[in-house]
């Protein structure tokens, strides 16, 4: 295995396409954002806004055979991975033209094509799901990874023990990636953990861990390279905090009480999204009409999202009891 | 087809190795078959059950895990979604409730809120009920609970053909199937077919016929209930037992249509009456069958008690025999 192969090529290409990506995601959830208001999207809704290199740093590293597990603030993995965003945002809004025939909503997309085992709104509640999926493969000998994400609020959970504990003991081919963004909730990262570096922990498993600027796309890219590269080589389990910062409110009834309004400042100007832009622009690798022309793209897309969950259809109540089992239709 | 039944011989076996020698063939058929749970490989299984798999299978297919009830649970919804057909081994309800997250949150919901994108056919087996002293944390039946939930079938063998055809059936199903054991019930012995197989897993049995009353029941209770209708077949009483076998969904018919031929009816259920399987079942007599009633439906469930750990006290606490007998003969007018 070629370690050149583990190094992102920053062409001017692929540099736009890390761009590309995080402006897609943050420009979809503005508008996700702004549809709650008028109460098109009900529900919770959880943003991502600030953690965006991680999702596009990491997610277009895997192959497609590979399985992503998300949790509910999942809106950026889905649509990184390449679940249409018509039918993300059909799904926001609750119609049957959703990824997840409108039952899932925000926190629950599904993609079989994609091999997208879904946004979970159990803190924790994927990473044993992910071990499995991991053991499935091994069991077959398949070569595949299975990368599983989660909040820093997870890491007091059980599970998030037992799973780390499960992959370690099995060898199993997980890919732990946790979004650090120092709040779970309201709560702060040193209010929860008696132990505040979280890289740290996979150690008492046997797990090699690396701890990553969130923030920075180009670094969490690299250092996904490095990790799935080894998790492929090895089968055996690899860990990566990615150090990073959510600029919203936890959800859209938060009303941050816990966190000064200058620090989000103070983040927002460190954010993945204007530090690449600069410095794309400082390296003369793109130039601002390129930039806008990007965001003229994407805003055609995100109307056209729109659009289409607006044409969406509601599925017949008489079909309510659908899904319950296999087979079982209305 | 018949001579070859016909020359089927039959052998005695316990309810233990009949649950054994169906993980076995299960294993034998598909490769995509394996167990996992505490202790199921070297130690052989908490209830002996998978005695001997491991040298058979080998430590990939029979999985000893950590105690991590959800963290394995989890993984073998996982698994299941990722092309295998799990078993996972709780060794009793008791612990299942470590991992009630991964089966009522996962497990359960899954195929639903992925607009049927993914099921998840995994089998879980534990052991439930009382009787062998161990005190509150070991003892309880609730089964009852899980019978609650959208999305899991829940099973209940109660006989030796049942413990050895169940697991097939439920491999088979594509969601999540739970198969509760009773503990009392391991040691229990019979006759089977060497080739018994698959059985259908819909529909409720009548194991006695009868005339004057319905005995309705599952699992451990249903051998009590038994002797119950027989004292009462003493007594000039004919008592037709139901067995349930299926928790969720319940098999409305043939409770009805035995309900309907008695015209009473008695349901005997090792959880605690508030809340319990037996009265869903009561409540759905009621909603379907009350104007072929003759009289009041009863009810023996367990006492509202943790159970405890003298032995007097535990049986005082769960169904026997003679409380069955009991309400029947009231319901009937016959003290
Ligand atoms: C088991 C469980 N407990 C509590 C909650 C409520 N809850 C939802 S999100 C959240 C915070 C999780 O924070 P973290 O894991 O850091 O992820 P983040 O939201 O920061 O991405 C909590 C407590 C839940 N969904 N699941």
């Amino acid at each position: 295995m070629s370690r050149a192969a583990d190094k992102p090529h920053l062409s001017r290409e692929h540099a736009l396409d890390l761009l590309r990506a995080m402006m897609r995601i943050r420009r979809f959830e503005g508008e996700c954002a702004r549809l709650y208001t008028e109460q098109k999207i009900r529900g919770f809704l959880h943003l991502y806004d600030g953690e965006e290199a991680i999702a596009a740093g990491i997610i277009p590293v895997l192959e497609a055979r590979d399985r992503i597990v998300a949790t509910y603030r999942e809106h950026a993995h889905a649509l990184v991975r390449g679940i249409p965003m018509n039918a993300v945002m059909a799904e926001m809004f609750g119609k049957q033209e959703g990824c997840s025939h409108g039952r899932g909503g925000s926190m629950h997309l599904f993609s079989s094509e994609t091999n997208f085992y879904g946004g979970n709104a159990i803190v924790g509640g994927g990473m044993p799901v992910a071990v499995g999926l991991a053991l499935s493969d091994h069991m077959r000998g398949d070569d595949v990874v299975t990368a599983c994400f989660f909040g820093e609020g997870a890491v007091a959970e059980g599970e998030f023990h037992e799973s780390l504990n499960l992959a370690a003991l099995w060898s199993l081919p997980v890919l732990f990636i946790c979004e650090n963004n120092l709040y779970a909730m309201g709560t702060a990262l040193d209010r929860s953990e008696s132990v505040t570096d979280i890289h740290k922990k996979p150690d008492c498993y046997g797990i090699d861990a690396e701890v990553v600027d969130g923030m920075d796309v180009v670094a969490v890219e690299a250092a996904a390279r490095r990790a799935i590269a080894k998790v492929r080589e090895t089968g055996a389990p690899h860990f990566l905090e990615c150090r990073t910062y959510r600029f919203r409110a936890h959800s859209m009834f938060d009303a941050q009480l816990y966190r000064d309004k200058s620090e989000v400042e103070e983040w927002r100007e460190k954010g993945p999204i204007v530090r690449f832009r600069e410095w794309l622009e400082d390296a003369g690798m793109a130039h601002g009409e390129e930039i806008e022309k990007i965001a003229e793209e994407i805003e055609g897309e995100v109307a056209e999202a729109v659009a289409f969950a607006e044409r969406g259809s509601w599925e017949p109540v008489t079909e309510l009891t659908r899904f319950t089992y296999a087979d079982r239709t209305a | 087809m018949a001579d070859a039944a016909a020359k089927s011989t039959t052998r005695e076996i316990t309810y233990r190795e009949a649950v054994r020698a169906a993980i076995r063939d299960a294993m034998q058929r598909d490769e995509r078959v394996f167990l996992m749970g505490e202790d199921v490989g070297r130690y052989g299984g908490c209830y002996a059950v998978s005695k001997g798999l491991l040298e058979e299978f080998g430590p990939a297919r029979i999985r000893d895990t950590p105690l991590s009830e959800s963290g394995f649970t989890g993984a073998g919804i996982g698994a299941a979604m990722g092309g295998m057909r799990p078993i996972v081994e709780l060794m009793t309800v008791n612990f299942s409730l470590l991992a009630l997250d991964q089966i009522m949150n996962n497990a359960a919901t899954i195929r639903h809120m992925s607009g049927n994108q993914f099921g998840v056919p995994l089998v879980i087996r534990m052991a439930t009920g009382a009787g062998k002293q161990l005190a509150a944390q070991h003892s309880h039946s609730l089964e009852g609970w899980y019978a609650h939930i959208p999305g899991i079938k829940v099973l209940a063998p109660a006989t030796l053909a049942d413990a050895r055809g169940m697991l097939w059936s439920a491999l088979e199903d594509p969601d999540p199937v739970l198969i509760f054991e009773n503990v009392m019930l391991y040691n229990m012995s019979g006759e089977l077919p060497e080739d018994a197989g698959a059985v259908n897993i819909d529909k409720a049995a009548v194991r006695r016929e009868g005339a004057d009353i319905s005995l309705i029941t599952y699992g451990g209770s249903l051998w009590k209930t038994l002797e119950a209708a027989e004292t009462l077949a003493g007594e000039g009483l004919s008592a037709e037992v139901v067995d349930l076998r299926t928790l969720r969904p319940l098999d409305d018919e043939t409770i009805m249509a035995s309900v309907r031929k008695t015209r009473r009816a008695v349901v005997v259920d090792e959880g605690w009456r508030s809340g319990s399987l037996a009265a869903e079942v009561c409540t759905r007599i009621m909603e379907q069958a009350f104007w072929d009633l003759d009289g009041p439906l009863g009810r023996v469930c367990s006492e509202e008690v943790p159970i405890p750990y003298p032995h007097h006290l535990e049986q005082a606490a769960i169904p026997q025999a003679d409380e069955v007998v009991a309400m029947a003969k009231a319901l009937m007018g016959r003290e």
